[in-house]
């Protein structure tokens, strides 16, 4: 092939990728576009940017607590669900990837079909369990429903870093005086931090898009920002400046999580198995 | 401190890895373990270290019975084939981890921390994290590690495969040096006969599971005590052939009656395997009280100095030890010339029963 012949290549190739990612970003940036609109601009014209900045959709949101504290609500199941699937996860994961006990594999195999279960399957006993014991509407009952599909996630992730780590490395902890424990936090944890770092990620996403479950287990007290989303639909019509500015904010900490783990990323999809 | 191990034996699923080993390792002694993979060096290891359960028998450490301790009870260090180190963990903190968890006082870890790294010539990596360094620098601190902590028993589980030629003989040469004045029983496996009579010491020979002989490393090398152990001890192994002795005289295949020598002399009639080391056989002819056999080349390797000529010698896999490059062509006739003196004798239990060094059975 000819240097023009590549070159040539070479901008078709810029060319497809800059159209794919005109298409991918696009309506990220209409709901931008809109949220900075007011209502009567959305709805009268059609502009591609707004004819002045309007940030009062965004104000509405910050000060007014039915609003900012779906974000509240959201964010303390998710950290709560992170903090308890990756604790169970982690001894989990080691006994997987160090044990070998009868119906491990059966067990491993089970743990990952629950992947495969849509959460609506799951929905209608998750309900009557929580309102009969009185978890209904609380932040612990989002956590742990969302530990369903999150916990053989975490474990599944964690196996594989677990299983790149040699175990003699173990083996030479104990010879030298390390009580398991003391083995495990000080120097097996800091041997897979990448690892659980990707497994965090994955874990925080997961748990934040889902919104079957955390509507239907919460009502006023717990409820996730994507259930006040769809109060926006008022007799008055559909306040669409406010619902994309929720819109854009919703983005927001899944974009912070994806830059402070953007390192581990492509490490975490090889999932530690090399 | 002593190491004596009683009737060990260890199977995994029906797998015997171990069978009946006793063995007794006193202190300040090096003891090579020398077999070919699977013999079961490592298991043994591992039970030493306590790491590997046993089926049967007994491990006794200055005659305490300690079979049944945990491994973090015990005072050992081990290195392993692969390198192992903590990533997470400067070198310095590496070596003085053990120390810590003895919770000694820290100006006192500090000089044994710096002393061993000066032994083992890492004192200047000490801020460095083990994934800095190179292998031999990295094996250099598992090592530092497992010998910071003045333990009963050093477990050196191949700890040079993985090293490349250069950086193996470097270390290999400090080795003898590191453990002389330690007064600690020191336990080094290896698939390398070269590498057990460098280190010297005593050598156990281990072939599938068994322990064929132990004792001072020459003496091994010397008096075999069967036909496996000069196929493990000796690389290439040792020469082997068929023979009937009667009235004084050995009888092999294509030859007839050869006079036997002074140091075979007392033999009975009967059959035996007698055995001829790859540097006794020579390509001429070597006078007076010298015999030769003729084979046919198989292959013929150049390693450096030396020419490795495979035959086949009535049906046996024979090397010749050339000094110098040689060329000869697969096929060919070739023939080998021996002194009687250099030859080894074995009966048909598979014993030795004289060997060029003693006189053995008189």
């Amino acid at each position: 092939m000819s240097a023009g012949a590549s070159r040539e290549s070479s901008g078709l190739r810029r060319s497809l990728l800059a159209l794919y990612l005109f298409f991918t970003l696009l309506p990220i940036y209409w709901l931008l576009n809109m949220s900075l609109k007011t209502n009567q601009e959305i709805l009268g014209t059609f502009s591609l940017w707004p004819e002045a900045l309007n940030l009062h959709a965004y104000l509405r949101i910050l000060t007014d607590p039915s609003w900012y504290m779906g974000y509240v609500n959201s964010l303390t199941y998710v950290f709560m669900n992170m903090t308890i699937s990756i604790l169970v996860a982690l001894p989990a994961a080691y006994a997987f990837s160090r044990f070998r006990f009868i119906g491990d594999k059966h067990l491993f195999f089970w743990l990952l079909t629950n992947l495969m279960a849509p959460p609506a399957v799951f929905l209608l006993p998750y309900f009557q369990l929580y309102y009969s014991v009185g978890l209904f509407d609380t932040h612990i009952a989002v956590a742990l429903a969302h530990c369903l599909f999150n916990i053989p996630l975490a474990v599944w992730i964690l196996e594989g870093f677990m299983s790149s780590v040699p175990k003699e490395v173990d083996e030479t902890a104990y010879i030298d005086g390390y009580s398991f424990p003391a083995f495990f936090v000080k120097i097996f944890i800091p041997m897979i931090r990448s690892g659980i770092g990707v497994t965090l990620f994955f874990l925080f996403m997961f748990s934040w898009v889902e919104l079957l479950l955390a509507r239907i287990l919460t009502a006023t007290e717990a409820q996730p920002i994507g259930a006040i989303m769809t109060r926006t639909s008022t007799a008055s019509g559909v306040d669409w400046a406010t619902l994309s500015a929720a819109g854009i904010l919703t983005i927001v900490p899944g974009l912070l999580v994806v830059y402070f783990v953007r390192n581990h990323i492509a490490k975490g999809f090889a999932l530690g198995r090399t | 401190m002593s190491l004596v191990l009683e009737g060990v034996s260890r199977s995994v699923e029906g797998v015997p890895y171990l069978d009946n080993i006793n063995l007794v390792c006193e202190r300040g002694e090096f003891n090579v373990l020398l077999g070919l993979t699977r013999a079961g060096k490592t298991t043994l290891m591992r039970v030493m270290a306590g790491l590997e359960p046993l089926n049967a028998g007994r491990v006794l450490e200055d005659g305490v019975d300690v079979s049944k301790v945990s491994v973090r009870k015990r005072s050992l260090g081990m290195v392993y084939q692969q390198f192992i180190n903590y990533p997470a963990m400067s070198v310095y903190e590496n070596i003085a981890s053990p120390l810590r968890l003895e919770r000694l006082p820290k100006a006192d870890i500090d000089r044994r921390v710096r002393d061993e790294a000066a032994r083992l010539g890492i004192d200047h990596l000490l801020d460095r994290l083990p994934s800095e360094l190179s292998g031999g620098q990295q094996q250099r601190c598992a090592m530092a590690r497992a010998l910071v902590r003045d333990a009963k028993l050093i477990l050196l589980d191949e700890p040079l495969v993985n090293l490349d030629y250069k950086l193996r003989e470097g270390l290999r040469s400090e080795l003898r040096a590191l453990f002389a004045d330690r007064d600690t029983v020191v336990v080094y496996a290896t698939t390398e006969p070269e590498e057990a009579l460098i280190l010297g010491g005593k050598t156990a020979v281990l072939h599938e599971g068994r322990l064929l002989q132990h004792g001072p490393t020459a003496e091994v090398y010397r008096n075999p005590v069967n036909t496996t152990v000069t196929q493990v001890f000796a690389d290439p192994p040792m020469n082997l052939m068929q023979a009937r002795i009667e009235d004084g005289q050995f009888y092999v295949d294509g030859r007839e009656g050869i006079e036997l020598p002074p140091h075979l002399s007392h033999l009975a009639t009967g059959h035996y395997t007698l055995g001829l080391r790859p540097h006794h056989l020579f390509a001429s002819d070597r006078g007076q009280g010298s015999v030769s056999l003729v084979g046919e080349v198989e292959v013929a390797e150049v390693a450096g100095s030396v020419t490795y000529i495979h035959l086949d010698v009535n049906h046996r896999d024979w090397v010749v030890l050339e000094r110098g490059v040689h060329t000869v062509h697969p096929g060919a006739r070739f023939e080998v010339h021996f002194h009687r003196r250099h030859l080894y004798v074995f009966d048909q239990q598979d014993r030795l029963v004289a060997s060029p060094d003693s006189e053995l059975g008189q």
